[in-house]
Formats: structure tokens, C-alpha cells, sequence
């Protein structure tokens, strides 16, 4: 790590068809810089990444390393000048070790015969513990990216990129992460951080490049800022976020008892006896770092799967064994993950993708025959009321940003007044002005006497608009307890499943 | 004790074009494809081996020839599933029907042409013992070479980096194409490996065991090498075993109508198909267990998405 090669952009510009991703983007990052990256979904930044990282090449303008000019044609070449890169989904492969997978993030001539006895090295070396043995399907998500962390260590980096790191760490492993960049940093590694988590840049960064709509927009130290001036920069209007509710709770409307389901996926999750409630007019929220079987207690609640009868209630009437339709009737609407795919079928039109879910409670059926003028007619009120961006109800779900295309899905679901609503990540890759309507949307229903589960792995957002909160970890679900009595450190304890982590915490 | 030499003799010439076809296969969907169209390549590989064998008097040509046959059908497939993205099991299915019709074809001058086995190896002093001579030292080279071959993937798959990449593009393409692997290069390499192994095994049908051509004359082992590498969860060593089991199976079969044991032969021919069905059935019973194994990424289109 010698250190005296920083990274110099300029006049970088990308298009894809229609698209102009990359516009002009030159800025500098200096020998143990850690420098941010900031800006909206669809801002640029993973487009300016994968050059950088060699996955694509720009369009125009240069690159250099130092003095050298930097124009690599692919990853290996970029690993050969000593970048590395951490992605935002890993790229680890969970049927192999970790030594197999660290291997296969290095150049041939770079893996050496000890490789195992370098892994152990280095990650105790920099308070990340591995044992190259394992398969990475048996670590946790905090371990699987020190996989990745330390497969870049293991070739001497002299940039780091980082996307999104800590978008699925607990509070504490963010703090250990955030100690070993700041060692690397201290050794003349240069650390590009990609994020949207304003206070962490605050924290870690030295500088900050805003991008939006592919442009450069600031170039700022980021101490200097506050989150909201950050956030401005970023969207470039002016934000109002959502103030929580006074909560009047009324009766129990969706009841989980004793629940244990186990999962059918090789690499899932067992639910291990959840037990919880959600009364009228109460957001109930559940943290948790991802794979810890949100995904599962997301199937069992809304129907795809079903289990014990008595496991699950609503409004007292147990449908354990019903169907999603029937519990749709009974007034259960649910907003899944995975926006295109799950949520809607990505090659059908808006109004065709009403229908998949509002078909039973808005009487769009009738004698197996679709009653087309209310699947129109909601399709444009729902258009209408949360503000959804599309040139009209004919286009194609996929055709929407990420953003508009929740926003669409989750009015949808809203729209037919359920009593209980079901909601797996409801800003995951959201712009922040999206965001803010979900949440407000969320609140006001609520409001309106429904039972509302929110579960997310956004800490933030949950704290935001929560009543109640409980947190899930290896299948487990805590007890829910009200938001605001909870320290952050609790609950991040709770997200790492107490029992094991914390003596693991307190030796790394 | 004769007898049981001889049954166990046909056992190996039984399981031998098995072997071919199921390793073939089994480094193909390590590499997260999935070709059905083993069948076809496999038929292929009998007429071409045949046929050139007939024409040339050369076996080695024979066997060139086949390998050959089976891999341009494989890279026909590559470029449809691959390049073209077309589905792989409608495509697979395709690639058989397309070979059974088009060896038919090729093979209308040669039905009914028979040509001399290829000649088992003899070696001195080892082949001589009693019992274990006939059972281990004198087969024919292609016995052998199907052996070498799943010692040599079993060693590729786990040592060697090449074979690391291969899994990991069958376990999760879009992270080996964001470390900067070829996805779509692998897995053409681990098709034209796989088409010429059903070649081979398709050859050895219609050069060794029958020896001569009839249309059809798979009979269905392409399907049967198919099941062969999810009975063996994807492991060479497995899928060996698996193998001489089926071809135990088909030879002692006959053996049973040779006794003339009062069970109808239709039933007896069945049993190597039904028996296939049934270590499937149980195998998939136990649906995590069963799925442990499998390339994640097994038959799912890969887009180079930037």
C-alpha cells in the first residue's frame, strides 16, 4: 500500500439507450481519502462505479491512477492496479468456502498456496475474524461481507469501493466496519463510500461528491453539512418528513400465535415460535438484518403459505389454512419485497396489475368474467392520489422508476381500505421524497382504525413511524415493545441475536 | 462363479455409455445448465461413431467422429440457450428430437450393418488371473477411459481453479459476470465437453455393445444418464455409482428372462425406467435435502445486465 496513487475522473459520460447516466463527472479522491459518494437511486453512482471497478467503459472523458492513465477494460485489470470493490448485493457464492470465494475475487497470479493461513491473517489483522473453512451459507450477513472486505484486503487495495455497506449491518457491526476503513485509510488506502445514509458519511468521511441525474451537483466536506443540507443536495428540493402519531389503539386485529414454520429453501430460515399482535390504529414494526426470516413470517401472514389454523388470526377468525384471496376478503392486503415479480408483473400494464389484487375486493369478478372499467378507473385513482409519475395507466410496470412503481403498489393495496396491512420493506430503493409519501400514506391509514406490520430492515424508518417494534433474528421475533423505549444499541443487540453475538462482539 | 463373471461383465458394458453421458451432463449443470438434449446427442454419436468406424476401419476415428457429432449439437444448443436466450428445457427437448430424426436419417444406408466390436485389452499376467483378470484387467480402453474421466472431473471440480470458476458460475452467474467471469464462455466450454461425452457414450452403444446400428437404439439412456446426476446430487463419484447401479440393473433383467422366471418380459424391460422413477420419487421426497445440492443456478437465462 504505498499510497501515492489517487484516483483523478474527469469528464466521464455514460449513455444507455434514452438514458444519459454519467454527464461530464470528473472529481478526485486522494492517497487515504475516505470519500463519499452521495446520491439518489438512479443519481449515477453504480453506473460511475462499474466503470471505475471495470465492469463497463465510459463513453467519453478519462481516468487516471496517479499519473498513469487508468482505462480498465475489465474487473481483473482493475484488481491488477489495486482496486477493489465491495458490492452492495455480494458477490459470494453460498454453496462454496470462504476461502473458495475469496479466491475467486483475486487474480490468478495473486492467490498464493497459503491462501487459507493469509485469510486468517489478515482478517485478525484488521478485527474482521474468518474461518476460510466454512461455506458462506452458514454466516451471517455482517460476516458474509467481511468475506468480501477481506478478499480486497488479501491484494493490497489502493481504492476501495465500497457500495452500500452498511445497508444490512447491525449498529454494532457498523461500528467494527467503520474501525477497520478507518485503519486501511490510515495505512494511505483510498476508500470510495457509496450511500444514502447521511449521518454514517458525517461520520466517516472526509469528502463528499453529490451526484444527481448523472451530474456532479457538490463537491462539499460533509462535517461541515448537516443531514438535511445533505439530503437537499441530493434531491434538490426542500424535505418534510413525517411527524409520528399519537396512537389510539383499538382492538386486536391481526394475531400471531405461537407460529413455527420450517422453511422449505435449503439456505432459509426456520420461524421459531413468533408470537405477536396488531391492534386498530397501531404501525407495528420489525427490524432485523435480512435473511433472518422475514421473508417466511411475510408468506405465512399474507397466505402463500400456509400453516396451523390457529397460528394466525384475523379479527379473531382463524385463517391459518386460507388462501391469500380469502384473506384478501377477510381484509388483509399485503405489499411483498420484490416490487417486479412480486408485486406486479412487470410486462402487464397498470390496470392489468390492479386487478391481480384488488380482483376480490372491488368486485372486479363476476361470474369469471373482469368488469375492465373498475380495474380502469382504479388503476387512475390510485395514479391520482399517490402522485404515481407514468405517462398512463396503459404503460407497463416495468416501465416505472422503483420509486413510482411502489408508490403505485402500495396505493393499490391502500386504496381497497384494508383493515390489515402486511408490508415487507416499504422504501427499499426509494427516493427519499417516495419515501416520505409511503410513510405519510402508512400513518393516515392507520389512522383510519387498520392494523399495520411493517417490516423493514431500515432502522430509521421504523423508528420514524412505528408505534410498536419488535425485532426478528434467526426466526425469533422479540417482544414488541413501544418505539421510543428502546436505545439503539438494544436493538441492535437484538438484531444480532443477542445470545451468540454478543460475546463474539466483545473478543473481535 | 462363471456366471456371476459374466453378469458383472455385462454390468460394465451395461453402465459404460452411462457413465459417458452422465458425467458429461453432471459438469454441464455444475456449470448451471441444463441440456435434456442428452438423448439426442447421445444418438447422434452412435450413428456418426458407427458410421465413420464402418467407412474408415478406424475405431479412434470412430470415436473422433462421435465426440465431434455430440459437441456440434451441444454448441447448437450454447448458442440457442446461451446467445439466444432461448429456454433451455424446450430447447433441450428440441435438441433430442432434432437428433433421433437426423441420425434416422443419416443412418438409412447402415441399418443392419454390423461391424466387429472393439477388441478388449489383454494384458499379460494381469488379465490371466482368475476372477479378478476377466473382472478388472480385460475390457475394451473406452471402459477405462470412462473411469479416468470421472477421476479427472472429480479432481477438476475440487482442485483445480478452472473447475472452481465453473461452480461458481453455476452457483451465481451474476456475481462471477460482477468479479469479471465469463459466464456465457464457461458454460459453452462445459456444454461441448458434455456433447462429446454423450457422443462417446452414444458411440459405444453402437460400436461395442450391440455392435451395429438400429434407429433409436438409446432407447431412452440419455434420459436414464439425466436422472443419474440428480441421484448422484451432483457428485462425479456419485454419479460412477450411480451408473453401474442402472446398468446393473438392465443386465440382471435379462438374466432374470434368461431363467426363465414367470414374470413378463415387457415387466422385466420396464424395470431399469421404473426404477428410475422411483430414486427420483425418493430423492425429491425430502424437498430441502434435495434441493441442497443443486447448482443454484441451474437452468435460470443469464443477462449480461451491465
Amino acid at each position: 500500500m504505498t499510497g501515492t496513487a489517487p484516483l483523478h475522473l474527469s469528464g466521464i459520460t455514460k449513455r444507455f439507450p434514452g438514458v444519459l447516466a454519467n454527464d461530464n463527472v470528473g472529481f478526485s479522491i486522494a492517497p487515504g481519502e475516505i470519500h463519499a459518494l452521495l446520491g439518489e437511486n438512479g443519481a449515477g453512482k453504480s453506473t460511475l462505479v462499474k466503470m471505475i471497478y471495470g465492469v463497463m467503459r465510459p463513453d467519453e472523458g478519462s481516468m487516471h491512477f496517479g499519473d498513469t492513465p487508468y482505462a480498465p477494460a475489465k474487473p481483473s485489470d482493475a484488481r491488477a492496479h489495486g482496486v477493489g470493490m465491495v458490492f452492495q448485493h455480494f458477490s459470494l457464492f453460498e454453496a462454496l468456502s470462504v476461502a473458495e470465494n475469496v479466491a475467486l475475487g483475486m487474480n490468478k497470479d495473486a492467490v498464493s498456496k497459503d491462501l487459507d493461513k493469509q485469510i486468517v491473517e489478515v482478517s485478525e489483522a484488521y478485527g474482521l475474524p474468518l474461518d476460510p473453512k466454512r461455506l458462506i451459507d452458514s454466516l451471517s450477513v455482517g460476516e458474509r461481507q467481511r468475506v468480501e472486505v477481506v478478499r480486497c484486503l488479501l491484494q493490497n487495495p489502493r481504492l476501495l469501493i465500497m457500495d452500500e455497506p452498511t445497508s444490512v449491518l447491525t449498529p454494532q457491526e457498523v461500528e467494527i466496519l467503520f474501525e477497520t476503513l478507518r485503519k486501511l485509510s490510515s495505512e494511505g488506502c483510498s476508500i470510495l463510500y457509496i450511500s444514502h445514509k447521511l449521518e454514517e458519511i458525517r461520520t466517516l468521511c472526509d469528502r463528499a461528491t453529490v451526484l444527481r441525474g448523472g451530474k456532479v451537483v457538490a463537491d462539499c466536506d460533509p462535517r461541515q453539512e448537516t443531514a438535511k443540507s445533505l439530503a437537499e443536495l441530493m434531491i434538490g428540493t426542500s424535505l418534510s418528513f413525517p411527524e409520528p402519531h399519537a396512537a389510539k389503539l383499538g382492538d386486536e386485529r391481526l394475531v400471531v400465535k405461537g407460529l413455527s414454520v420450517k422453511s422449505p429453501d435449503p439456505f432459509g430460515t426456520d420461524l421459531r415460535d413468533i408470537s405477536f399482535c396488531v391492534c386498530a390504529g397501531e404501525i407495528l414494526g420489525i427490524a432485523g438484518v435480512a435473511g433472518n426470516g422475514q421473508v417466511e413470517l411475510m408468506e405465512v401472514l399474507t397466505g402463500e403459505k400456509t400453516t396451523d389454523n390457529d397460528a394466525v388470526l384475523i379479527d379473531n377468525a382463524p385463517v391459518g389454512r386460507e388462501n391469500t384471496t380469502t384473506r384478501r376478503r377477510r381484509g388483509m392486503c399485503s405489499v411483498p419485497e420484490e416490487r417486479l415479480g412480486h408485486g406486479a408483473v412487470p410486462e402487464m400494464s397498470l390496470w392489468e396489475n390492479t386487478i391481480l389484487s384488488a380482483r376480490t375486493r372491488l368486485g372486479m369478478e363476476r361470474n369469471g368474467f373482469l368488469n375492465l372499467g373498475i380495474a380502469h378507473d382504479f388503476a387512475n385513482e390510485i395514479v391520482q392520489k399517490f402522485n404515481v409519475k407514468t405517462p398512463g395507466i396503459e404503460h407497463e410496470a416495468r416501465s416505472l422508476s422503483g420509486g413510482n412503481l411502489q408508490k403505485f403498489i402500495v396505493g393499490r393495496e391502500i386504496l381497497q381500505t384494508p383493515t390489515v396491512l402486511v408490508i415487507l420493506q416499504p422504501t427499499w430503493g426509494v427516493d427519499a421524497a417516495a419515501a416520505a409519501d409511503i410513510h405519510r400514506a402508512l400513518q393516515e391509514l392507520a389512522k383510519g382504525g387498520a392494523a399495520i406490520l411493517v417490516i423493514s430492515q431500515d432502522l430509521d424508518e421504523l423508528m420514524a413511524i412505528s408505534i410498536n417494534f419488535a425485532v426478528i433474528s434467526e426466526g425469533r421475533l422479540s417482544e414488541s415493545r413501544p418505539t421510543g423505549s428502546m436505545s439503539v444499541e438494544e436493538i441492535g443487540l437484538l438484531m444480532g441475536g443477542v445470545h451468540s453475538s454478543v460475546g463474539k462482539k466483545g473478543a473481535a | 462363479m462363471d456366471l456371476l463373471i459374466l453378469i458383472l461383465q455385462g454390468v460394465i458394458v451395461a453402465a459404460t455409455p452411462l457413465v459417458f453421458a452422465a458425467i458429461g451432463e453432471l459438469v454441464v449443470e455444475r456449470a448451471g445448465v441444463l441440456n435434456l438434449g442428452i438423448e439426442g446427442m447421445m444418438i447422434l454419436g452412435a450413428i456418426a461413431g458407427f458410421s465413420v468406424t464402418l467407412d474408415s476401419g478406424s475405431y479412434l476415428a470412430g470415436i473422433i467422429a462421435a465426440a465431434a457429432a455430440g459437441a456440434v449439437a451441444a454448441f447448437l444448443f450454447g448458442v440457442l440457450t446461451q446467445v439466444l436466450m432461448a429456454n433451455q428445457v424446450a430447447t433441450g427437448l428440441a435438441l433430442t428430437i432434432f437428433g433421433l430424426g437426423l441420425s434416422a436419417l443419416w443412418g438409412q444406408g447402415y441399418s443392419g450393418e454390423s461391424t466387429v466390436p472393439l477388441a478388449k485389452i489383454h494384458i499379460p499376467l494381469l488379465s490371466d488371473i482368475p476372477i479378478i483378470g476377466p473382472l478388472l484387467f480385460s475390457h475394451d480402453p473406452l471402459v477405462y477411459l470412462s473411469i479416468i474421466l470421472v477421476a479427472g472431473v472429480a479432481w477438476f471440480l475440487a482442485k483445480t481453479r478452472a473447475g472452481l470458476i465453473l461452480r461458481a458460475v453455476g452457483e451465481n452467474h451474476d456475481a462471477a459476470h460482477a468479479i469479471g467471469y465469463n459466464v456465457v464462455g464457461v458454460r459453452m466450454l462445459a456444454l461441448l465437453f458434455g456433447g462429446a461425452c454423450a457422443g462417446i457414450g452414444g458411440t459405444y452403444l453402437s460400436t461395442v455393445q450391440t455392435p451395429l446400428w438400429v434407429e433409436d437404439m438409446t432407447a431412452g439412456r440419455g434420459w436414464i444418464a439425466l436422472a443419474i446426476v440428480v441421484f448422484a446430487a451432483w457428485r462425479p463419484g456419485r454419479a460412477l455409482l450411480g451408473a453401474y447401479l442402472f446398468g446393473g440393473v438392465t443386465v440382471v433383467q435379462l438374466h432374470i428372462q434368461g431363467f426363465g422366471v414367470d414374470i413378463d418380459a415387457q415387466i422385466l424391460s420396464m424395470l431399469p425406467y421404473l426404477i428410475t422413477i422411483l430414486v427420483l420419487v425418493l430423492i425429491s421426497h425430502d424437498k430441502a435435502r434435495a434441493n441442497f445440492n443443486a447448482p443454484a443456478c441451474l437452468t435460470k437465462p443469464f443477462f449480461a445486465s451491465s
